[in-house]
């Protein structure tokens, strides 16, 4: 167990034993929330860790590097970007999948625009998000942090 | 929240949840097929789907209950409460502050940035509690401690908020720029 999990685990343990000392039912019924978004996402766990086995089981890292490695240049960046923005998967295990990228040979540039767009542009939601704000605030709001995640992801690949 | 809205919800988790064991269980045949045919892979795919399984075991649980603690001692109506009626940079921290914490998918934060645009806040305050609902959330920076490291947490949390603000004041200037030949309302 790493210091990251320890820490992570610790955190969780004190905070809901205060929460516990302050209200009871309020920390039980968080418990039952916390169970159940757990079983609802289990699934989906195991499926991402099937593909990351997969992916780096069977997909030879001078072939990913080729398409997302540091000589791909900006048409890597903005593909896998492309990607992270059409992707519908919880941005948590969107974390997994991305060392594993970077362990088979993409650039940190890659998988900063990879995460950056999954988590910040909804393509899946989008209609959603047309519907509650409007089209003009809904498509700047996608647009431009498609062109900002690209802007971090550069900075990220130039400072690490 | 009223019962036929709760039981709605349910149906779609429950529909959302056979959803994600179908598409499991095809993978999970795709995986054995693939394993059966080439078993000099089966080695590398099985050890590193198991490393990735304990490292995601270690943190999931306590994650999970951070996330039930703070859908229950920090509800959404207190979201809106706060953000509602603040401004300058105390508003700029608050709403990034607000949508940081771990209230659920983005789906969720759409419709209260709309009752937050109709209640008159600012629109740069409402892109920065969505993006930082999209994408600062307090878990996911936990996740992504564990998975990718501090530096590159760090570094890309930093960016992060520095080109959402950055966003957020263009997206406002562009929305007002529009707007100021039409009806503004400046309250």
């Amino acid at each position: 167990m790493n210091t990251t999990a320890i820490a992570i685990n610790g955190i969780a343990i004190v905070s809901f034993l205060i929460a516990f000392f302050n209200d009871k039912e309020k920390a039980k019924k968080s418990l039952k929330i916390a169970g159940k978004s757990f079983v609802r996402m289990f699934p989906m766990v195991l499926t991402i860790i099937l593909i990351i086995g997969l992916l780096l089981g069977f997909v030879p890292p001078h072939q990913i590097s080729k398409f997302i490695g540091e000589q791909s240049g900006i048409g890597g960046v903005l593909l896998i970007g492309a990607l992270g923005a059409l992707m519908h998967i919880p941005a948590l295990l969107s974390f997994p999948l991305a060392a594993s990228l970077l362990e088979s040979g993409a650039s940190v540039t890659a998988v900063a625009a990879f995460i950056t767009t999954l988590t910040m542009i909804g393509m899946v939601t989008l209609p959603l998000e047309i519907k509650e704000l409007g089209k003009k605030m809904a498509l700047l709001r996608n647009g431009i942090s498609f062109v900002i995640a690209i802007i971090i992801a550069l900075i990220m690949g130039a400072i690490l | 929240m009223t019962g036929n809205s709760k039981q709605k919800k349910e149906e779609k988790a429950k529909k959302e949840m056979v959803r994600d064991l179908v598409i499991f269980g095809i993978t999970l045949a795709a995986t054995l097929i693939l394993l059966m045919e080439f078993p000099d892979r089966r080695g590398a795919v099985i050890s590193t789907s198991w490393n990735f399984f304990l490292e995601m075991i270690l943190i999931l649980p306590a994650v999970m209950v951070l996330l039930g603690l703070f859908a229950v001692f920090v509800p959404k109506e207190a979201v809106v409460k706060y953000l509602g009626k603040t401004s300058g940079i105390k508003g700029i921290f608050l709403a990034i502050l607000l949508g940081a914490l771990p209230t659920g998918p983005l789906y969720v934060a759409f419709p209260i940035a709309a009752a937050l645009l109709k209640k008159g806040a600012k629109i740069s305050n409402i892109i920065l509690f969505l993006s930082a609902w999209a994408c600062i959330k307090i878990p996911q920076e936990m996740v992504e401690l564990q998975f990718l490291g501090l530096r590159f947490m760090l570094a890309r949390l930093i960016l992060t908020v520095i080109f959402v603000i950055i966003m957020a004041f263009i997206i406002e200037w562009i929305m007002e720029w529009d707007d100021t030949g039409g009806v503004k309302n400046a309250v």
